[in-house]
């Protein structure tokens, strides 16, 4: 599967995610009691990470287009991320926000959480994986059920 | 000249930690998403480890759609885990000081192996629950802060526009109700 894969894939993706996960350091999203504190308006600051980071990314979304048609590792296409509205995007959005309002936790952050020595943590990613396996089960059975009665015509 | 208080006064209260720890993190973290973005045509998220990782262990139709990019979001979930590491081992530590970097007084220091690293006081039942919440919902709603907030706002995405402002909308008066209950950490 990944024969074909240039050499350099699996290493850019790593020091892509060692820059990623010291950002989240630095910022103190690794931090729940700190994205606690920007939810209750008690410090503002996460503002300026996320859209930093968004604004930084953007620019990137932006030229790269422009310049080059493909990726050098892979040959993908530059391409923006653009994903379908539907009604998931709300009610996931709805589920997602109770659970960063409870715990002051989202996916990256909990990861770099763990490398500044959060062991705490690992309550939160267990609830994840639970989370993420309950959904995936649902939605099987659900895409099971769509699909059974359309093959029996 | 003389600043104006005011505008001083206003940013002491709203931004107490200041903003350049935040600002120089966040233009880290998109940077960490530009490099494998520009190498790979890849906009990455954190939160489809979750779905991806569990198509090692499970059967489950829906988590089959990731089996061919698992490995490397392994990969980089281990990257983000290892610069968090490096970011304990250098400025946490005090290795590298900076005065963009202000250490803050939430949770509690420890130090194993000359490293100084942190961990929270927020109750595990918080983190535990929050998580279950987490995993549902940044699965059904296509994305979580770095997929919608960071990848999708950047790419001006109305999807992701919509849906950060629904995530962040809930998650405000979560944290709000929680705290006039009188939860805390």
């Amino acid at each position: 599967m990944s024969s074909d894969r240039h050499p350099l894939f699996m290493p850019l993706i790593l020091v892509g995610g060692l820059i990623f996960g010291f950002g989240l350091g630095f910022s103190q999203m690794a931090r729940p009691e700190v994205v606690l504190n920007f939810l209750q308006f008690e410090d503002f600051g996460l503002l300026f990470v996320m859209f930093g980071a968004a604004i930084v990314s953007g620019i990137a979304f932006a030229v790269m287009p422009r310049i080059r048609d493909s990726a050098p590792l892979t040959g993908n296409r530059y391409e923006r991320r653009l994903k379908p509205f539907d009604r998931n995007v709300l009610v996931g959005g709805a589920i997602f926000g109770v659970g960063w309002g409870l715990s002051g936790i989202c996916p990256g952050a909990a990861y770099a959480s763990l490398g500044i020595g959060n062991v705490s943590i690992l309550w939160a990613l267990a609830g994840m994986f639970a989370g993420a396996y309950l959904q995936g089960v649902w939605r099987s059975k659900r895409a099971a059920a769509d699909t059974a009665p359309a093959g029996a015509d | 000249m003389v600043a104006d208080p005011v505008p001083l006064q206003l940013a002491a209260e709203l931004f107490p930690n200041g903003i350049s720890r935040y600002a120089v993190g966040g233009l880290l973290v998109g940077l960490g998403a530009v490099v494998i973005y520009v190498g790979t045509g890849i906009p990455a998220g954190a939160s489809t480890f979750l779905e991806s990782t569990l198509s090692y262990v499970s059967g489950q139709s829906r988590f089959q759609q990731y089996v061919s990019s698992r490995d490397w979001r392994v990969v980089f979930t281990l990257g983000i885990i290892l610069g968090g590491l490096a970011f304990a081992a250098t400025v946490q530590s005090g290795v590298i000081t900076t005065s963009l970097y202000q250490p803050g007084t939430t949770g509690e220091l420890y130090e194993v192996g000359g490293v100084t690293l942190w961990s929270t006081d927020v109750q595990a039942w918080r983190l535990l629950v929050g998580g279950v919440f987490v995993g549902i919902g940044t699965r059904i709603g296509k994305g979580c802060t770095s997929g919608h907030g960071v990848c999708g706002v950047g790419s001006a995405s109305k999807t992701s526009l919509v849906g950060v402002a629904s995530f962040l909308t809930v998650a405000i008066v979560t944290a709000q109700i929680v705290a006039a209950l009188g939860v805390s950490p």
